[in-house]
This record gives structure tokens, C-alpha cells and sequence, in this order.
């Protein structure tokens, strides 16, 4: 699998996800700068990693959304390529408007570093295919502004289509998106991930590549990248 | 501040800017004639306490720096030692006390940025941050503000760097209410041979600014913090510095894309002082002159005089000696990152430093005698008050209870609603996560080694007897790395204590140094850099002062080959649960003491340095073949809060025996005797006998197993009690 990890000044999670995706693919995946204007020839997953992208000074992910590389990475998801952003990637997706709804801050107003449990909603996706519905898995988390929100047609229509791709739960699979024990940053219907309305593009907040290797505590994330490998590659 | 610049020079402005009559004679017999006001600046930040270390100079001289494996001491932007396969870890702590009391947010934030550019200046990538604080009374309005700000101020900084925050410590006592310590650690990772230094050199070779640009922020901050706190501590506002994590992460970047080329001849970071300590350390280590044009410096505001400029602490800063043929290449590296880059002077052969601006000569200073000629103090001491002696102990509330008491007290409570804002795990390496075992461990990317990293200082036990105290922080550290089964290398120290004008005070510092000498030699664990932080006083609206606790914060790297045989707290089911190392039941100084009696008495409890040296000697080697499953070090709280911590931290409980140890029982549970380790192992009696032969002491404390954890009278603690008495402390003070 040919992936393309994209670079904004204060993205801090590119090596993370360079790790992850080697691992799986033996491959290491192409770099591609925030001023570039072209996607490499024949990538089958961009990925959009966590950070601070140009520092998040105004809303996160707000600047990213404009740099040049996104025009491209636009065309790229209109003719139907696959796209996955984490943390500060999904923010960056949902302010260009390649994913609905917004990221707040955390509902607690503090930066949340912990394990979190989620949901897999669906299991017939690239992005969740090494899963079954309903699994549990435990994975880092690691942010300020991840209270995702979206008008309430947007919601259901989410709910509707069957676009969110992971809620937070505890570890049994037990919803409460009242409790913050269990939905830490207070996002609604403690969503932590959504779909596009085509399944190939995929935005989450917490992050599965900090955990695929037992020496950092397990490997629950990694179905995630083993899934896009068999899916994207055949 | 321009109004202040017509001002002409004499002693009473010299002594405004913190120097003393003798010291300005000094200055006027190196010049040979009154010194500019751009020039008296100079002198007094590079001779304040903070730049010249005058009061601790003589002293630190005597704490060993070497080892093997020491491949740059003290002397460096920070110490570097080999850690295998042609790699190096440079490390190196700093505090940011004084301005994180007056802003708690900015002074934390810096001091982490600090500590950052300290590390990749010398062409490291940080690879983990660590921070020891110290806070006044939980029950003091302001200490909630300034946990608040600094927490916050600690996160959004590293998190934003994308640098792992992975330990620390924390401690409260009313001795830090109008002086907390914000004590800051990077550790980073280098190839040996890619070693940056900052001594200049190149006649012509040209100097180069790069990252933010200059602004009014910081002015005289190394003066401020090299002075007591006053009534008006809160209106030194305008002299801490703002931090911009995100110009950092760029800086980062753009310096070590740099460094992957030949162009640096040397560099260094504009920390405190800024521009004048930078130019003035490269130039006179390189002995060579330099000479700077300030109309090039990037400017953020208008009309900057050339003091403003010289003593600016604007963050995110790097000067930079070149090779003059690769100035473009470099200058393309940091367009890239989109920072400034600015040739601002060249190296001359002359030996002073020469600042131009707008075509004026604001100062012209030779070097040499500006750095030999600091002032070097050696401060009358007094022996410290001895603590009273204990009072005949009776225990008014038996061992469940004081355990209860104890996990969920200020200085043992859960620390997780403070690391769980700090981002543990970005750059993937991190395998030991805060809490999880007694030093944090991160793999080193790309081979299987793992460094061990901690911060350790007990102030109580220092301020019962300072040499002591100082001998147990840097015991402590060792202790916590082993306990991991890394190899300790070396420390970083941080020493923080009050005013040095105060004899006692400065008994208390050279006692400290004494003891961390004696352990450093006795452990082979030299010092490798540190920083000194003195005038950490409050002064009372009475005009009274009141010093903090002595605390030399100590922190230290050590070294796992093989990463993976890395052990923490957690312990499987069914294993014997062995303590190693003697038990004598001592509560002088325990928080067992000052928590159930309210005593702050006794004795702090002694140190073997030879049966430290041993037992850990002993514990490593287990951990490494694989015998020791789980390992966690004995320290405050005693034997039975270390047994709660491990319970905590996984899922086995703990089924404890009689210890039939002829002391009373919270002389046994709680006493702080040294150098102990807690174990799991398969089978305790082929513990016991390889213990025997070591000459190790021994003995069996219970089973792993069950719910939770099982006390010797038979009465269970639920793991979810006890979980939730020891994490209730933090929200509650700080979520109300």
C-alpha cells in the first residue's frame, strides 16, 4: 500500500503514523509537505496526522484547511480516494469540509492525555474491516478541542446513514454520553469518529497508531491499519 | 523604559540592575572608563546570580562529572553521555521558579521551551520532558491558581512541541506559597559524532540569528531571578517572557534539518540574557571577539534601543556561527519553516564584543575579563536547625486507616488528573507511561534500546539535614532507574534554595552538595549538567522572608539494552511478593509522621550508600534474566503504600502477611528506611537464597493475588477504594 502522511508546519504526529503504517505495509510511507501542490502518482491512502497545525492559533485545524496541499487532497477525495485524519487531521477535515460537523473544546476545558475505549459501529468499511461491529478496542487519546458537534439534521443524518464510525464507550461497550467518565470530551452521542457520506474518508480523534506494538502497551489499534492494507491493496 | 535609557550611569543605576558597589568597580577598572548604559546592562546580567553562578560556583566544582561514559559534563548547553550503538542521550534540567509565581502559564511554558532548545541546540531531538514542581499549601487560594497555570502552562507547551511528557514529581508544603518550583527536563537523542558545541570559531565566519523575532518581553528576567521576591512580585509582569510552542516546533525542525548538514561551526540558545549571554558564552569559549549589528536583528516592535535588545528573553531564539560558504543553504532551510534568519555580525580577532546600532557604537567590552572577572562568592554558612527529636510514638489509628490517610494525602495522592494533560505518548516510543513504573522509559526509535528517566528530591529530609538530603535525591533517582532494571548513567541537578545572602541558607546548599557528591561518587552517577536557582524566598508584608524548602531536584538517565526487559509496578497473579533491603522501622521525617501525628520531627532516615549500591546491584541483575516480574522501589509512605501503589496500578491484588517483625506495626509499614525494592517473583525462597549469598536482606510480605489488597490482620481494601481515595485529591482541589 502506497500511503502519503501530509505535513503542516506544527503536525507532530507524522512519525507516529510513519511507524504504524510501516509496520503493516513494510513500506514507508511518502512525506508530503504543506506547500506541495500534488499528491504522489498512485497513493492509495492519505493520511492527515495529529499535531498543532500552524500552531492552532485560531481554530484548529482552520489554517491547515487552506494550504495549497488541499486543493489537491480535495481532487483526490472527488475522484474517490481514500482519506484518513487523526486528531488534528480530523479537525483539518472537517474544516475543509470533506467531513461534517466541528471539534469544540474538550468539554472539561483541559487538554485530555489518556486510554480511551471505543465503539466500532460498522464493520463493512476500509477504515473498520478487521473488526467486528460492536467491538471494543483501548487506544491513546491526546487533546484539547475534540468535543465534536454538528447541527442536529446533521446528526441524524449521520446516525441515519450509518457514518459514525466510533463512539466512546467503556470497556464492556456501555454508552453514556452523559457520563465524562466514559465520553471524556463531551462530544455528542460521544461520537469519536465519522465517515463521508462515500465510506473512504474517515476522521478520528483518538489515536490507534500510538498503540500497534505490545512494547508500548498493545496492539488494539492496529486492526485499523491491517484493514486498510487488505482492503486498499487487495 | 527609553526614558529610563537617558538615565546616566552611575552606582545607584548599577545597583538597580542588581549589582553591588564592589561590583561596579569592578566593571569601571575592566573599561577603564564609565560603561555605556547598553554596557552596564551587559555586565550586570552576565555577573547575576543566574548567568555567573557567584554563590555556587565554588561549590558545584566539587560534584564528580565523570565517568566512561560521559562524553560532555557540566560546561555544555547540556550534559551528554553514550548510551550504545553510536548513540548519545543529552539531557539537562532548568528551572523557571520566579516567573512561574508571578505568571504561572508563560513562566512554565518558557521554562519548557527552554529546556527544549538547551537539548536540540547541541543537535539532539528531544525525545521526552519531565518536570519536578513544587507547590505551597493546597490550602492556600493561590496555590490552586498557580497548579492551574502551571499544569497548563507545562501541557500546552510540550504537548504543542510534540515532545512526550512522560514524569515528574510533585510535592506541597506552605515553604513554596509565594515560590513554587517549576523544575524542567528534556532528554534528547543524538548521534555521537553530530554533537553540536557553542564555542565559536572562524575569524569573519558569520553570526546568525534565527526563530522569532526580538520583542520587549523578558527584560532583565535573569536579574529577577536572581532576587528575592518583594510585596510587588505580581507587578514584575512585564519581566516574564511569552512562549509560542509553535515556533518551537519549527525551530526544532529547521535546526535539525541543519545539523544533517556541515554548515554549523557552532550554536547556541538565546535563554536567559538572550542575545548578550549567547554572543558573550560562544565568543569568549571560542576566544575569539564578535562583533553585532542590531539594525539586522528581526524586530517585533518599533523603536527597540540596543539594551532593550541585548536583554531581551524573547523566546524561541538560536544564534548561530556558519561557515561563511554555506550561509544560503541555511538561509533555505529556515525560509522552508518560515522563520526568521538574519546575519547579525561575524566573528572578529579583536576579543571583545562590539554591538552597533544605527551606526552608533552602544558597546564595546573585552570578553575575557567579563567572564574571568566575574564575581566569585564564597558566603558565610551556619549549621541548619536541627529538627526536634521524636516524641514516644502511639499510633492513634492502626494501619488500614493511616493507609487510607497516606494514598490520598497531598504528597501521595494520584498525580494522574495532572499527566493526563500532558500528551504521554506522541512520537511512539513511549513504554512506560506516568505511573506505570518508577522511572519512565522510552524506547530509542529505531534500535531496542530504552533510556530510564526520573526526578527525585525529598525536601523534608533535606531540610532535617541537608547532606542527607542530598545523598537521598540522587540515591532516590538511582534507585527509581534500577527498580526499572536500566542501567543509571547520570544526573541532571536542579538545586533550588533561598536567598545565599542567608547563612543558613547557604550551609544548607553547600551541605546538599556534600551529600550528592558522596552519592554520585559512591553510585557512579556523575552530574552531567544542571542549573542553580537561589532567592527562592517570600518575603511576608512584615518584611520577614521565609525560604523555601532546600530542594536539589535531581534528575536521571539511565540505560536499557534491551528495552523490552523493562519491568513496572504491575504485578501478575500468584507471584511472592519479597522485600529486599533492611527494614528498621525509621519515622523520623515519614509522611507517616505528618500526616497521622502532625509532626514534622525526628530524623530523617539514614543512608548506606555501600547497601544501596548492593541491594540495587542485586535487584537490576534479577530484572534483567528475567527472575523479578514486577519491581517497585520503597520510598515515601513506606512498605505498605508501595504494596497499595503496585495493587493500583494493575490488576492483581495483594494478600500480605504477618511480618513477624518484632517492631510495631506502623514502624514496619510505614518507616522510610532506604534502598528497599518490592518484587514479584515465582518462587520466594530461591529469592531469599540468592539474596542470602548477595548479602542482600530478604523477607516475604505476602502473595499476589485477589481483589485487592489484603491487610495481616485479614481485612481486605477493595482496589476500586483504594483507587478512589487516592484519586480523589486533585479533582477535588482543583475541579471545584
Amino acid at each position: 500500500m502506497k500511503a502519503a502522511i501530509v505535513v503542516f508546519p506544527g503536525t507532530n504526529r507524522e512519525r507516529d503514523m510513519a511507524i504504524a503504517l510501516r509496520g503493516v505495509t513494510g513500506q514507508a510511507p511518502v512525506m508530503v509537505w504543506h506547500r506541495d501542490t500534488a499528491l504522489p502518482a498512485g497513493v492509495d491512502l492519505v493520511v492527515l496526522p495529529g499535531g498543532f497545525s500552524y500552531g492552532d492559533y485560531l481554530r484548529c485545524g482552520a489554517m491547515a484547511a487552506h494550504a495549497p496541499i488541499m486543493t489537491a487532497i480535495r481532487e483526490y477525495a472527488n475522484r474517490g480516494g481514500h482519506i484518513l485524519g487523526v486528531c488534528n487531521g480530523f479537525q483539518i477535515l472537517t474544516e475543509a469540509q470533506l467531513l461534517p460537523g466541528a471539534l469544540l473544546r474538550n468539554a472539561a476545558l483541559r487538554f485530555l492525555s489518556q486510554d480511551c475505549f471505543l465503539r466500532v459501529e460498522r464493520d463493512d468499511t476500509p477504515f473498520t474491516r478487521h473488526w467486528a461491529k460492536g467491538d471494543v478496542f483501548r487506544t491513546p487519546m491526546a487533546h484539547g478541542d475534540g468535543n465534536y458537534i454538528a447541527e442536529a439534521e446533521t446528526i441524524r443524518a449521520l446516525e441515519d446513514s450509518g457514518r459514525v464510525a466510533f463512539r466512546y464507550v467503556a470497556e464492556n461497550g456501555r454508552m453514556d454520553a452523559g457520563d465524562p467518565q466514559l465520553n471524556p470530551n463531551g462530544s455528542m452521542n460521544a461520537i469519536a469518529g465519522v465517515f463521508s457520506e462515500n465510506l473512504r474518508i474517515c476522521g478520528m480523534m483518538p489515536h490507534p497508531e500510538d498503540l500497534v506494538d505490545p512494547l508500548m502497551g498493545g496492539e488494539d489499534g492496529k486492526p485499523l491499519f491491517t484493514g486498510l492494507v487488505e482492503a486498499l491493496v487487495g | 523604559m527609553s526614558a529610563k535609557a537617558q538615565r546616566p550611569v552611575d552606582e545607584a543605576l548599577a545597583r538597580e540592575f542588581g549589582l553591588t558597589a564592589e561590583e561596579y568597580g569592578n566593571v569601571l577598572s575592566i573599561m577603564g572608563r564609565t560603561p555605556t548604559f547598553t554596557e552596564l546592562g551587559i555586565f550586570s546580567v552576565m555577573w547575576s546570580e543566574h548567568c555567573s553562578y557567584k554563590s555556587s560556583r565554588a561549590f558545584l566544582k566539587t560534584l564528580p562529572t565523570k565517568a566512561p561514559w560521559v562524553i560532555h559534563g557540566p560546561g555544555e548547553n547540556a550534559g551528554v553521555v553514550d548510551i550504545g550503538q553510536g548513540l548519545a542521550a543529552i539531557f539537562k534540567m532548568e528551572s523557571h521558579n520566579h516567573p512561574s509565581f508571578i505568571e504561572p502559564y508563560q513562566g512554565a511554558a518558557t521554562g519548557v521551551g527552554g529546556i527544549l532548545r538547551d537539548v536540540f541546540t547541541m543537535g539532539a531531538r528531544p525525545v521526552a520532558n519531565l518536570n519536578a514542581l513544587r507547590f505551597g499549601d493546597p490550602n492556600n487560594p493561590q496555590t490552586r491558581r498557580i497548579v492551574d497555570g502551571v499544569v497548563r502552562g507545562v501541557g500546552g507547551y510540550g504537548n504543542c512541541v510534540g515532545v512526550p511528557t512522560v514524569g515528574g514529581e510533585i510535592n506541597f508544603h506552605p515553604a513554596y506559597d509565594g515560590n513554587p518550583l517549576v523544575n524542567a527536563m528534556t532528554v534528547g537523542v543524538a548521534r555521537q559524532d553530530r554533537i553540536f558545541l557553542s564555542a565559536a570559531a572562524g575569524i569573519g565566519n558569520p553570526v546568525i540569528y534565527v526563530g522569532s523575532k526580538t520583542g520587549r518581553d523578558g527584560i532583565h528576567g535573569a536579574t529577577m531571578s536572581s532576587s528575592e521576591f518583594d510585596e510587588d512580585a505580581l507587578a514584575k509582569r512585564p519581566t516574564v517572557q511569552v512562549g509560542d510552542p509553535f515556533v518551537e516546533k519549527l525551530l526544532i525542525e529547521a535546526c535539525l534539518e541543519l545539523m544533517a548538514t556541515d554548515a554549523i561551526v557552532a550554536i547556541q540558545d538565546m535563554g536567559a540574557a538572550g542575545l548578550t549571554s549567547s554572543s558573550v558564552e560562544m565568543a569568549g569559549k571560542g576566544g575569539v571577539g564578535i562583533d553585532l549589528d542590531l539594525d539586522n536583528v528581526p524586530q517585533r516592535e518599533r523603536g527597540m534601543t540596543a539594551y532593550e535588545m541585548m536583554l531581551s528573553e524573547s523566546q524561541e531564539r538560536m544564534l548561530i556561527v556558519l561557515r561563511p560558504d554555506r550561509t544560503e543553504q541555511a538561509r533555505a532551510i529556515f525560509d522552508k519553516w518560515e522563520l526568521d534568519f538574519a546575519v547579525i555580525g561575524h566573528l572578529t580577532d579583536t576579543g571583545n564584543i562590539v554591538i552597533r546600532h544605527k551606526g552608533e557604537i552602544e558597546a564595546e567590552i573585552p570578553l575575557a575579563p567579563l567572564a574571568d572577572q566575574a564575581p566569585v562568592y564564597h558566603r558565610p554558612t551556619a549549621p541548619a536547625q536541627k529538627p526536634q527529636p521524636m516524641e514516644p510514638i502511639i499510633d492513634p489509628v492502626g494501619i488500614e486507616q493511616a493507609l487510607i490517610r497516606l494514598i490520598g494525602c497531598p504528597d501521595l495522592a494520584s498525580r494522574a488528573w495532572v499527566y493526563n494533560q500532558y500528551d504521554s505518548t506522541v512520537g511512539g516510543q513511549t513504554v512506560r507511561r506516568p505511573g506505570a513504573a518508577d522511572a519512565a522509559i522510552v524506547k530509542v526509535e529505531d534500535t531496542d534500546l530504552g533510556l530510564a528517566l526520573t526526578t527525585d528530591c525529598t525536601p523534608r529530609y533535606c531540610r532535617a539535614d541537608a547532606r542527607l538530603g542530598g545523598a537521598q535525591a540522587v540515591a532516590e533517582a538511582w534507585r527509581n532507574i534500577t527498580a526499572t532494571g536500566a542501567r543509571p548513567l547520570a544526573v541532571t541537578d536542579n538545586l533550588n534554595f533561598g536567598s545565599p545572602e542567608k547563612p543558613e541558607v547557604m550551609g544548607q546548599f553547600v551541605d546538599a552538595i556534600a551529600g550528592m557528591g558522596d552519592a554520585c561518587r559512591a553510585l557512579d552517577f556523575p552530574v552531567v549538567s544542571g542549573n542553580v536557582s537561589l532567592y527562592n524566598e517570600t518575603r511576608a508584608p512584615d518584611g520577614t522572608s521565609q525560604s523555601i524548602l532546600p530542594t536539589p531536584a535531581i534528575g536521571g538517565l539511565g540505560v536499557l539494552e534491551d528495552v523490552r526487559t523493562a519491568v513496572g509496578l504491575e504485578m501478575p497473579d500468584g507471584c511472592d511478593i519479597m522485600l529486599l533491603g533492611e527494614t528498621k522501622g525509621q519515622l523520623g521525617q515519614s509522611i507517616w509522621l505528618r500526616e497521622i501525628l502532625g509532626s514534622q520531627d525526628g530524623e530523617p532516615p539514614t543512608l548506606d550508600l555501600a547497601a544501596e549500591r548492593r541491594n540495587g546491584d542485586f535487584v537490576r541483575g534479577l530484572i534483567q534474566n528475567g527472575t523479578v516480574i514486577a519491581c517497585h522501589d520503597v520510598a515515601d509512605g513506606g512498605i505498605l503504600v508501595a504494596v497499595a501503589e503496585m495493587v493500583m496500578a494493575g490488576q492483581a491484588g495483594c494478600v500480605l502477611e504477618s511480618p513477624q517483625s518484632g517492631m510495631r506495626p506502623e514502624a514496619f509499614w510505614f518507616g522510610e528506611d532506604q534502598s528497599r525494592y518490592i518484587v514479584a517473583v515465582r518462587d520466594g525462597q530461591a529469592l531469599a537464597d540468592l539474596a542470602a549469598a548477595a548479602g542482600v536482606p530478604c523477607r516475604r510480605l505476602g502473595r499476589s493475588g485477589g481483589e485487592g489488597l489484603t491487610l495481616p490482620n485479614g481485612s481486605t481494601i477493595s482496589k476500586a477504594r483504594l483507587v478512589a481515595v487516592h484519586t480523589e485529591f486533585f479533582p477535588r482541589l482543583m475541579d471545584r
